[in-house]
């Protein structure tokens, strides 16, 4: 049984999760990680996908974020995601229009590294979408 | 003199404003709850992002590889006021107190002879400044169709100010909005976010700001997506103690209309009674002096 620290997911609208877990996967900008207790201090960007949390009460909840940072410290970790929903609440619709947001988004860039980063950004829906959806 | 049914009118249509002006005054109670709970629910996410903002502010050190979001255009010519209004009035003073704070404020750049642009969001305020600085307002938001604020509404405005600010548009950018500070209270307020102040924030507000940091990616890069972030962040603040404020004014001007409408009932009622006792008084006289004469 691994130590317990507290995780804090927040969203602009309100406070999703504010609970003691056991461990914590975050998308990071630059690759995934898992977090756990006493954890050096990390700031990091995170991209669209899946967070898993592991209670310390047992159980597991998964929520999908849309960018946002996360700020880690030895004593907790508190994400704040752009916009973040369980992943059972998931609206499909509003998943495809971002999905076609984007898309718009890399036909409409201006320059390469506008059109990159967009594409980027694509990408990394389309992934989220597989990886949520049951196919 | 008016007749007694005349009276009788008078006193049927008060009675229904009276029931209107009640039913609204319910209506913005409800509403002022939720409007509150909303702000408080977003209220940890800014706590949270200005610890985070100080934080890496530190960490930069104010060098040189601040955005420009951060630092300005290191010029003060051009201003952008984004003024926050109700979408709609019957709500006490709330809207023009807005709008005069934003007057004096332009009133004040014009004779130093900056140039003003002019954001309106929400309707009542586009329609007060309109008036005298139509030339001015350069975009307006509606938000009438928006039932709840959502973080995206705010993401929408503050996105549109900063491809403004990438363009060129303008120097410095302050947003007006009203400062929920209880029911009766609202205060109206100028805050400035482009350039953004986050730089002088006290250092105790940095959770473990002993602890090295690491960061992933670079705390420049970091910070160039954090500050537009910021901005919408402040931008959905204002919104909601705005969307908070409107209803607790519109509370009170309610609370009064219902008040004087029941003073007016009262006056009219006894102006009533009083003509209706006359009447029977005159009837009885006439009886009287009928009978007498006979």
């Amino acid at each position: 049984m691994a130590e317990a620290f507290k995780f804090e997911l927040v969203s602009p609208e309100r406070l999703l999760v504010s609970e003691q877990v056991e461990s914590v996967v975050i998308p990071g900008a630059e690759g995934e990680m898992t977090v756990m207790a006493h954890h050096a201090p990390v700031m990091t960007t995170i991209k669209p996908g899946v967070v898993t949390v592991k209670a310390a009460s047992g159980g597991e909840e998964r929520y999908v974020v849309f960018g946002g940072f996360a700020d880690i410290v030895p004593a907790g970790c508190t994400l704040l995601a752009e916009s973040a929903v369980a992943v059972k609440d998931v609206d499909r619709a509003d998943l495809a229009r971002r999905i076609q947001e984007a898309k718009e988004d890399a036909a409409d860039a201006k320059d390469d590294q506008a059109r990159s980063k967009a594409e980027q950004f694509l990408s990394q829906l389309t992934t989220l979408e597989g990886a949520i959806l049951p196919a | 003199m008016p007749s007694l049914k005349d009276l009788r009118n008078r006193i049927a249509s008060v009675k229904a404003t009276q029931k209107i002006t009640k039913a609204m005054q319910m209506v913005a109670a409800a509403k002022l709850r939720r409007a509150q709970e909303a702000a408080e629910a977003a209220r940890p996410y800014s706590e949270r992002m200005g610890s985070v903002l100080a934080n890496i502010t530190q960490a930069i050190g104010g060098g040189g590889d601040a955005p420009a979001l951060m630092t300005g255009t290191g010029k003060d010519d051009v201003h952008l006021l984004v003024v926050c209004t109700a979408e709609r009035g019957l709500c006490g003073g709330f809207n023009s107190q807005i709008a005069r704070l934003a007057r004096d404020h332009i009133r004040k750049l014009l004779a130093d002879g900056k140039q003003v642009k002019i954001i309106c969001v929400g309707k009542k305020g586009f329609d007060i400044l309109r008036r005298d600085y139509a030339s001015m307002i350069i975009d307006r938001v509606d938000l009438r169709e928006v039932k709840t604020l959502r973080f995206v509404n705010a993401d929408a405005i503050a996105k549109k100010v900063i491809h403004l600010f990438n363009e060129g548009g303008f120097d410095i950018c302050t947003l007006f909005y009203s400062q929920f500070k209880s029911v009766i209270s609202q205060i109206p307020t100028a805050q400035q976010i482009i350039p953004a102040g986050v730089a002088s924030a006290p250092a105790e507000a940095v959770d473990g700001g002993n602890a090295v940091y690491e960061y992933e990616p670079e705390p420049g890069e970091i910070l160039s997506d954090l500050i537009p972030r910021n901005i919408s962040v402040q931008v959905f603040r204002a919104l909601l103690e705005n969307a908070a404020g409107e209803m607790g004014a519109k509370m009170s001007a309610m609370d009064n209309a219902t008040r004087n409408a029941g003073e007016m009932i009262n006056k009219l009622s006894i102006t009533y009674n009083r003509q209706r006792q006359a009447q029977i008084t005159k009837e009885l006289i006439e009886i009287i002096s009928g009978a007498e004469a006979l």
